[in-house]
Parts: C-alpha cells; sequence; structure tokens
C-alpha cells in the first residue's frame, strides 16, 4: 500500500529504540524546535532542577512574540511581568547557548512568521514549538505541532518526543476559489463544516486545486488555523512554489546541499495508492467569504447569511452552547451578518500578517479612509522582515493615510498579552485565529474574518459582502 | 509528579461544550515564570465578576460543589492555546481528575505530564454523571486507576486508558528519564540523518 506525506515524514524521524518496533511507543526526533517567552520559562528550570543540558541547541530557535509592545521599542517595556519573562528567556538563552532574536533584533517577529521566512522551516522536518500554531509551518510539508511546556522540556534535553501514531484525514478542497473568497475562508468553512473536534486525533492533508493555487502565505493560513478544527498538524505537500519561496532564504540550504534536500523534498507527496483514515471535501467554487458570529471557531456562517438561532443547533449540548455565545456576543437570531457594527479591527497574528495579507488589505483600502465610528484600526506585521517589505511597497503610508495604525511586530491583539485590547463590549473584526470569550480582552467580542473582509469593515463600520464590492 | 492515588471526591459539572484554554486560565496569568501558583486564576473571567466578587452562578462558587476534585466536562475540553497552564491550575486549584466525552489533544497530553487523570467517556454515560451530580450534587464517587472504575450514586462505569499512560500515572513517572535511556538509539539516528 502507498504512504501519505505524513507516513513518510513520520518514518523518516523514527528512533529505533530498543523494542520499539514492537511498541506503539513512538521516539520521533524534531528538527527543529522554536521557543518563546511565555511556554518556555518552566521547561528551562526544569532542566536546571535536574541538572540536564539542551541536547541540540543548533536546532533551537527562541524570539520574543507574545507579549511584547507594538509600539514605543525604543522606550522600556512597561509591563513589569512581561519584561521579566522576557529577560528570563534572554538569560535562559544565554545559560543554555541557544540563537534568540529578541526584542530589537532585526529577525525578531512572530515565531511562526520567522521561522519560514528565514528558511528554518523546511518540507519534511519534524517542527515543534510550545505554541499550538506550531500546525502553520505544516504549509511546507512538515510535520509542525503545538506542545506544552513539559513536552518542550523534553525536547529540549533530548530533542526528541514520545508519540502514538496519529490518524491521517485528506481535506480535499476541490474547484477555483471566487474572487472575494480567500485561504482564511477556506480554513474557517471547514471547522465550520466538521467543527472544532472534527479532525482530534488526525493529522490533516491539505490538497485539490484550490490548494495548489494558493501561494505559500495561503497554504500557512489554512494550516495554521488545522488546530482549531482539533487536528494535530496539518500538512500540505511541497511542489515548485514551496521551493521557490525557500530558495535563498537565510537558513535554506546553499550549493550542493540544496540539491540533495531538494531531491529528497521532491519525494514527499503522497503516493496515488494511499489510503487516508477519513476524506472530506470542500467544493471552493461556491464558497461564500466566511465570517464567524460566536465563541468558537466553528460558529461561523457566510457573510450573506443571518444569526443562527439555538433551534438551528444539532443536540442539546450544542444548543447551549450556542445560547451562550449568542448572549456574550450580544446578537440576535434572525440579524444579517452584514449589519454588525464594527468598533475595531485587528490585521495581524500567526494566520493573517505575513506580506500578501496586507497587500490584500491595502489594495482594499487604498484611497479610502476607514469609518468614523471604527475606534483604531491595528495593522501589525508578522516580523521585521515583513514589515520593511511593506515600507518599501508604500503600504505603511497607505494605511496611516487611512487612518489604520502601523505597529511593531509582534502578537498583539490575537490574544491581547500586552497593551493591545479590547475594552468589554466592543466588537472587532479580527485576521487572527480565535474567537474564544474575552481572547481580545474580557469581554471583548472577535469576528474572525480574512484580511479583505477586515479591512472592508475598517472602511464601513460593518460587515460587507466583497464579492459584491468587487464586482 | 506525585503518583495519582485513589480520589475519593465530589464532582462539579462545568455544562458547556467546547470549553477552552483562555477560559481556564486567561491570558493576563501566563507571565508567572513557575508552574505553581495558577490556581487562584483558574476560570477568572467565569469565577469572578468585574468588582473582584465572586460570582454566584459560576458553578465552583456554589457551596454545594467547593472541594470537588473531579470536574465534570462536556465535548472537547481544553480546546485552543497549548498553554500548560491550564492543567497547572486545573491541579492546583485541586482538580485531580477531569471526565468528558473528549478532549482536545494538546490538553490530554498536558494532564498526563503533570498528573491529571483525563477520562473519556461515552456521551450517555457523562450525561447519566451530569444528571446525577445536578440532582445530588454531594454525592461521592470513587475513581480507582488500578481498577480503571468510577463509583458512586449506586453505580459503577468502567473507563478506558492507555495502558503506558496509566502506568506513568501510577507510578509518578518522568518521560524524559525513559527517553535518555536511549542515548544511544539517538546518537545512531543523529549520526546517520542528515538535517538541512
Amino acid at each position: 500500500m502507498g504512504k501519505t506525506l505524513f507516513d513518510k515524514v513520520w518514518e523518516h524521524h523514527l528512533v529505533n529504540y530498543p523494542g520499539s518496533e514492537n511498541s506503539d511507543k513512538k521516539l520521533l526526533y524534531i528538527d527543529l524546535h522554536l521557543i518563546h517567552e511565555v511556554t518556555s520559562p518552566q521547561a528551562f528550570e526544569g532542566l536546571r532542577l535536574a541538572g540536564r543540558k539542551v541536547r541540540r541547541p543548533d536546532l533551537t530557535v527562541a524570539t520574543m512574540d507574545h507579549n511584547v509592545p507594538t509600539k514605543d521599542r525604543d522606550k522600556p517595556v512597561r509591563d513589569p511581568i512581561s519584561a521579566k519573562q522576557m529577560e528570563v528567556l534572554k538569560k535562559n538563552c544565554e545559560e543554555f547557548g541557544i540563537t534568540l532574536y529578541d526584542l530589537n533584533s532585526y529577525d525578531q517577529g512572530i515565531v511562526h512568521v520567522i521561522g519560514p521566512e528565514q528558511g528554518f522551516t523546511q518540507p519534511g522536518k519534524t517542527i515543534v514549538c510550545g505554541d499550538s500554531h506550531t500546525s502553520t509551518h505544516g504549509a511546507f510539508g512538515a510535520l509542525a505541532f503545538g506542545i506544552g511546556t513539559s513536552e518542550v522540556e523534553h525536547v529540549l534535553a533530548t530533542q526528541c518526543l514520545v508519540q502514538k501514531k496519529p490518524k491521517t484525514m485528506r481535506v480535499n478542497f476541490i474547484g477555483k476559489l471566487p474572487k472575494g473568497v480567500y485561504a482564511k475562508d477556506m480554513i474557517l468553512a471547514l471547522i465550520g463544516k466538521i467543527g472544532t473536534a472534527g479532525a482530534t486525533g488526525y493529522v490533516m492533508e491539505y490538497a485539490g486545486e484550490a490548494i495548489e493555487n494558493l501561494s505559500m502565505e495561503g497554504r500557512m493560513t489554512i494550516c495554521n488555523m488545522s488546530i482549531e478544527a482539533g487536528a494535530r498538524a496539518g500538512m500540505v505537500a511541497p511542489d515548485e512554489k514551496t521551493y521557490a519561496y525557500l530558495k535563498d532564504k537565510p537558513h535554506a540550504p546553499k550549493g550542493e546541499a540544496w540539491d540533495k534536500a531538494l531531491a529528497w523534498w521532491k519525494t514527499l507527496k503522497t503516493d496515488k495508492d494511499a489510503v487516508f483514515d477519513k476524506e472530506v471535501t470542500i467544493d471552493c467554487s461556491t464558497l461564500a467569504p466566511q465570517v464567524t458570529w460566536g465563541t468558537s471557531p466553528g460558529m461561523v456562517r457566510g457573510v450573506d447569511e443571518t444569526i443562527p438561532s439555538p433551534d438551528d443547533a444539532p443536540d442539546e449540548v450544542t444548543k447551549i452552547g450556542y445560547k451562550k455565545a449568542l448572549e456574550y456576543m450580544d446578537l440576535k437570531p434572525g440579524m444579517k451578518i452584514t449589519e454588525i457594527p464594527i468598533d475595531k479591527v485587528f490585521i495581524g497574528s500567526c494566520t493573517n500578517s505575513r506580506i500578501e495579507d496586507l497587500r490584500e488589505a491595502a489594495a482594499m483600502v487604498k484611497g479610502r479612509r476607514k469609518a468614523d465610528t471604527v475606534k483604531a484600526v491595528l495593522v501589525v506585521p508578522g516580523s521585521h522582515r515583513v514589515k520593511e517589505q511593506a515600507e518599501k511597497e508604500g503600504l505603511d503610508k497607505i494605511f496611516l493615510e487611512a487612518g489604520f495604525e502601523w505597529r511593531e511586530p509582534g502578537c498583539s491583539m490575537c490574544l491581547a498579552m500586552n497593551d493591545d485590547v479590547l475594552s468589554p463590549g466592543e466588537r472587532c473584526a479580527s485576521t487572527s485565529n480565535r474567537n474564544f470569550e474575552g481572547r481580545q480582552g474580557k469581554g471583548g467580542r472577535t469576528f474572525l474574518v480574512s484580511p479583505a473582509m477586515a479591512t472592508l469593515a475598517a472602511i464601513h463600520g460593518h460587515f460587507v459582502d466583497i464579492r459584491e464590492e468587487l464586482s | 509528579m506525585k503518583p495519582f492515588q485513589t480520589v475519593v471526591s465530589k464532582a462539579a459539572p462545568l455544562d458547556l461544550p467546547n470549553v477552552d484554554t483562555d477560559q481556564i486560565i486567561p491570558k493576563q496569568f501566563l507571565k508567572r515564570v513557575e508552574r505553581t501558583g495558577f490556581g487562584q486564576y483558574l476560570f477568572f473571567d467565569w469565577r469572578f465578576k468585574d468588582d473582584g466578587q465572586e460570582n454566584p452562578d459560576f458553578v465552583l462558587n456554589k457551596p454545594e460543589y467547593k472541594g470537588a476534585k473531579i470536574l465534570l466536562a462536556r465535548d472537547n475540553f481544553g480546546c485552543g492555546s497549548s498553554r500548560e497552564h491550564a492543567p497547572w491550575a486545573l491541579l492546583d486549584y485541586g482538580f485531580q481528575v477531569i471526565i468528558a466525552p473528549s478532549f482536545a489533544d494538546i490538553f490530554y497530553n498536558n494532564c498526563f505530564q503533570n498528573g491529571i487523570l483525563p477520562i473519556k467517556l461515552p456521551p450517555d454515560q457523562v450525561d447519566t454523571l451530569f444528571q446525577l451530580v445536578q440532582e445530588r450534587p454531594d454525592t461521592e464517587f470513587v475513581v480507582d486507576l488500578e481498577k480503571q472504575t468510577i463509583t458512586g450514586g449506586g453505580i459503577t462505569i468502567s473507563f478506558e486508558i492507555d495502558k503506558e499512560r496509566k502506568e506513568k500515572l501510577l507510578k509518578g513517572l518522568d518521560d524524559i528519564a525513559w527517553t535518555l535511556q536511549f542515548e544511544d538509539a539517538i546518537k545512531e539516528y543523529e549520526n546517520t540523518h542528515t538535517i538541512y
């Protein structure tokens, strides 16, 4: 029987410990370990207490992203607890010999943005990070997933992880995307269809015409939100776009090593006769721009639809979830999604803060302004490199002329650990990945959308069907 | 990690699906650099009102469920962020067992790393437990990991658990020590594989 892309990467990384062939407990070698300030301090502390070293500091890369300020970087960090966490990361990296891109480094950025753009992320690698959105790197055909802090400590000490083989699911995105519909809409539609636990226990491979047509940025957006469907990881088979993206990136292989790597990467495709544990198909040709209305990413509808009623819920438990979500979001069943007023807009996060996302947003707002009723529009590039590229293209000026704010790189209002937060009751059109209660600030209400849809909401003060705008 | 011992306690029913780790421990409390002291922030936004007073409507604040070491939950418990602060907070607050029809993967793994027993049961059995606990909050349950049973209110429910994970919990074992004994195999892997 043929092998899936996942099988190939998985098998390549199995450490043959005595007895491993007869056990479903596998030891998986990790090629790249990314760390950041929030989920690593306790792991380093554990190492110190046990007198252990970091086995492969050369395969470990650290940055600061979760709680960094996105303005006034020349001044000391205002929040003393955040400052301490960053200081602790710095000390830990120095003590254990790990490369760190700190707050003021040119290479600093959101961990899932800098990995790919610097060529650390490559096809066939196993990549982990103490962050659930590590699934992003699967866009390159890597097996990449989020881990807890105990596992961070385990990888630091052993460069391996104890794992059981997950099941596999293929998601076939067939057909061509209509104009105004993006990668973000594809993944939101998938989560709406299979639910937030629909892929629990699975590694998903995204395939089909619409995936092949996507840029690397678009594929990263899709893989990024795999975790929102419950999946361990999401993967896309590498192709010419992948190789072209990686070529000449600072940490991509060079010369002879590139040729060797490329030869291996080209084998990383699911065999024709491979069998998945589950297959799902989504027709992209009829897909509408998606907007979440509730407090879980699976609570999502097309922009041309209305807010559902708890009576639409498929079962009693879901009904309770719907009721609580409607109450929290202060929405009434039957209300049109395009009638939801917006107070703030956030364009950023590891889901949608790459150059292509900023280009989409800038193209939409060029020569226009944010609505007066919209209090603030934050544009937060994913990294310094993204920021620099955007400025080279003059995107920053377009945003500033539109009344948007142009910030420094970081996770920012995706999880609001820094000063970028919603006030209670505020409604935010956000390009991030989670609409959980309080995620963007206590009492804040998040609506997940694509960068183009978020920008349109900023211009109009409410959601607009982008397809009508473009036609 | 402390070995898991039989838990005798009442159970608190959290009757909501998709409880995410942002709710279990909101982000403003992730800035500590220790593993301890997170219990006071557990379910913070639900437990406390804006003025800092306890929200009497939240289930964990109801006197009849105070002191419960067993948390009864619904589908996809622990979804979202990978933060291990979630199980740290649950454990520090006093929960040693979580029962739900399903758990999010990373959270489920994180529980075992910290000596919390997450028990998956079929939805109808979870329904039965919810009904029992809501009607008779003082029902005491005995969760016996060795025998893989939950007993209380006149019923006994058996649960499934991975053999190795059970062993690890019962002995309070650490994965790192297990892996480090295979140093030779790891070296052999490194000698035979190129990372570009």
